[in-house]
This record gives C-alpha cells, structure tokens and sequence, in this order.
C-alpha cells in the first residue's frame, strides 16, 4: 500500500446506479431471481487491501442446468466491476473463491447467468475498516 | 518486480467423477491504476487480466480479472476428474505476457 499519499484526492467511485447498470447488463435485461446463488463475504473486513469471498450457485453443471459465468460487483468502488468466472460442465460444481479490494464499506453483489438464460442474484454488506488502497 | 511464481494445490489422485478442489495462488502485485507515487502521479495499471484452468485441452474454469481483485490473484474451484490426465492453468499479465503450470492427476 502507498501509504497516506495517494489519500488526498479522493476518486470518482462506482455509485449504486453504475452498479445496476453493471448487472443489468451481465443479466441480458433479465429479472434476476434470489435464492440459487449464495455469496459469502465478511461482515467486517479489517483490511480492505485482501477480503476473501466466496460464491457458490446450486446447477446439476450438465446439460441445460448449467450456470454459464458469474460476475461479482462492488457499488463503493472507483470501478464496479470485480471478476467473471466462468464455468463449464468439467467444473463438477459452480463455486469459486477469491479475495478482493474493498475501499470502503459497500455491498458486494453476485450475478449468475444460467444456460437457459435466466439470472440470479446475491447480495452483502461488507464493512470495512481500513479501505483497500485505490481498489 | 520479480517474475511471477504460481501455486498449485490439487489431489495427486481422484476417484472417476469425483469433484475435486483446486486452490491456486500466483505472486503479483496487481497494481491497480488508482494508486500514485510520492510526486503524486499516477502509477499505471498492470494486473494479471485471464486465468484460465483446462484439463487434457478441454476449459475447466477461468476468470476475467478486474483491479479490485487483490495482489497475489487466489483461486479456489471445484473441477469434475472423468480420467487420469494433465491440469493445465495460465495467467495472461497486462503486459502481454504469460504464466503457466502443469500438474496432473491419476484416476483410482
């Protein structure tokens, strides 16, 4: 981390609107439904610089039940958009997990896009004590 | 900065269709774009921007990487093993180049 220097001039951060947008448009304009996708992020994250989170999307990972990518999005970032994973039947299950910047406190979301084209969305709050330098 | 080392974590052997867990770790520090040196200029992005994981050729998992992603990219993903073979996992820098590393699996 640079340390205080690069703290005076604060940067233009992603908005709430700039994230929907963001989903939105990862969704194909779909409706996002809850309850097949599971994020899973800290409720207080000390260090904004590494949060561990993790994703996890219920599919049989075969035929037409097969969760194509999902996209993770943070709305207090300069930039909404954080990772897309994408999966394929040889993947066994659509989970994964990373560790991501957070420079404040902010909602991490998770949008999965389905085969059959349908979307599905996860949503937490994550505080965070010490920002993540510019990330 | 030191050329990046990757870190693979996976079971040497598998039962045929078992779902296995693959942890992996390269060392990079991810600058993001937003971060400034003491003259206070802009030091500019250069992130590892691909993963990618394929067994025996076929694609497994990969991810397209964004600045909010942290230094060191950790991965963890779940791959389904049908037959003994080779995992193999790249990362793609911004700069254009590119890291990779074998390991394989034997099926019980």
């Amino acid at each position: 981390c640079a340390g205080f220097t690069g703290l005076a001039v604060s940067p233009a951060f992603a908005d709430v609107d700039a994230t929907a947008k963001a989903v939105a448009a990862f969704g194909g304009g779909q409706e996002p439904g809850t309850g097949k996708i599971t994020l899973t992020a800290p409720e207080i994250a000390e260090n904004g610089n590494t949060v561990p989170i993790s994703v996890s999307v219920e599919s049989a990972m075969e035929g037409d039940d097969l969760v194509e990518s999902v996209a993770i999005f943070a709305d207090g970032n300069p930039n909404p958009e954080v990772a897309i994973f994408h999966f394929t039947p040889l993947s066994g299950e659509a989970s994964a997990t990373t560790r991501m910047r957070l420079a404040k406190t902010q909602n991490v979301v998770a949008v999965a896009r389905m085969k059959d084209g349908s979307v599905f969305v996860d949503k937490k709050e994550v505080k965070v004590t010490i920002g993540g330098c510019g990330g | 900065m030191a050329t990046p080392k990757p870190r693979i974590k996976l079971p040497k052997t598998a039962d045929k269709g078992e779902v296995i867990v693959i942890k992996t770790l390269i060392s990079h520090t991810m600058e993001s774009g937003q971060r400034k040196d003491k003259e206070g200029k802009l030091i500019p992005r250069q992130i590892i921007n691909k993963f990618s994981c394929e067994f025996n050729g076929q694609p497994v998992f990969s991810c397209d990487l964004e600045p909010a992603i942290s230094a060191n990219p950790y991965f963890e993903f779940s791959a389904k093993v049908m037959e003994a073979g080779t995992f193999k996992f790249t990362w793609v820098d911004d700069d254009g180049s590119v890291y990779t590393d074998e390991q394989p699996i034997k099926v019980n």
